[in-house]
């Protein structure tokens, strides 16, 4: 937990400290802007359809995730994103 | 983030008040923000199985929100720490490349250096770089910083007391993590390959997700944007390097 706190917090002071010619090289900026990307949307696909390593999806999370999309697609903040999801997904699991 | 010349202009010093006023009012909104999802991340954390201390101290020193949600999310379905602390460190390499503007811009010096590192995140850096002149940026980035890093914490602490004592599922957290996810992604796909990089990694995280340990897929996964960063883009100047 700590060895990982440092980790992330000396990935930011390297940035901070680095002179620009090593992270402003454009195949390393490309990389690091892929990186999230490729993270995040794994990490979507495993929090929604993986459960004890199998293929398992709840449908009222799913059903979350999506009302929280449309918000998204309707170009709404992150705090509204977030608050539809858990609300539809409470709302479900409370109904149903 | 693109490339973004700071330029101490005239105009810096034209309507300073009126400038700072806007400046604290975008800060404050994204404090309460931090609050909300400071509050669910202390939820989840401690349904995954984190002491009320774990929680506090991921939010104090890591203090970068994906990837704290990254490590507890694998840590949940009982991955291997090794696999969570590597995914919350691939998510935290971003920062490091934040760090270049906000560098430029901020202009920290000794003891502040190290706070201003701790400060680099998504939200302070696009605070700094969306303004005009190197006062307003600092301005706006140490004001994000300490009204996020304060609220973040709050809610955290909030958050990890509520979570022990109710069900997080019937509270629909469930759904928290993924969506937060889902908004912090979504901007980003406007970027070149974007679209063609999330796709390879949910292909990826699928095909993996049975066969081998939890966290792994999403290890994997970041091969898929080394990958795609690595092939030359295809662009009409030949940007060689």
């Amino acid at each position: 937990m700590l060895v990982g706190s440092l980790g992330c917090y000396c990935l930011k002071l390297v940035g901070v400290s680095l002179p620009e010619s090593v992270l402003g090289h454009p195949r390393v900026q490309r990389i690091a802007g892929l990186l999230p990307i490729a993270m995040l949307s794994a990490l979507i696909t495993t929090d929604l359809f993986d459960v004890n390593r199998h293929y398992h999806a709840d449908w009222r999370t799913l059903a979350g995730v999506g009302v929280g999309a449309v918000a998204l697609w309707r170009g709404r903040s992150l705090l509204v994103v977030f608050v539809v999801a858990i609300a539809t997904d409470a709302l479900l699991r409370l109904i149903v | 983030m693109s490339t973004l010349t700071p330029s101490s202009s005239a105009a810096e010093a034209a309507e300073p008040f009126a400038e700072r006023a806007a400046i604290t009012r975008a800060a404050a909104g994204i404090a309460v923000y931090a609050a909300a999802f400071g509050l669910a991340f202390g939820a989840v954390a401690i349904a995954a199985g984190l002491s009320l201390l774990q929680t506090c101290v991921l939010s104090v020193v890591m203090f970068t929100g994906a990837s704290q949600f990254a490590l507890v999310g694998i840590i949940a379905v009982a991955g291997s720490p090794y696999a969570a602390l590597a995914a919350a460190l691939l998510l935290g390499v971003r920062n490091a490349f934040y760090g270049v503007p906000v560098a430029g811009i901020v202009q920290p010096r000794g003891l502040g250096r190290l706070l201003a590192a701790h400060f680099v995140i998504d939200e302070t850096t696009a605070m700094a770089v969306a303004q005009a002149g190197n006062r307003a940026a600092r301005y706006a980035f140490w004001t994000t910083g300490v009204g996020l890093f304060t609220m973040w914490n709050l809610g955290t602490l909030a958050g990890a007391v509520i979570g022990s004592s109710i069900n997080t599922s019937a509270l629909g957290l469930d759904a928290a993590a993924p969506a937060i996810f889902l908004a912090l992604l979504w901007p980003q796909l406007s970027r070149d390959r974007g679209p063609a990089v999330a796709a390879g990694a949910v292909a990826v995280a699928l095909a993996l997700v049975t066969i081998t340990p939890a966290g792994a897929p999403i290890i994997a996964a970041a091969g898929v944007a080394i990958i795609a960063g690595l092939t030359p883009a295809r662009q009409h100047g030949g940007q060689s390097s």
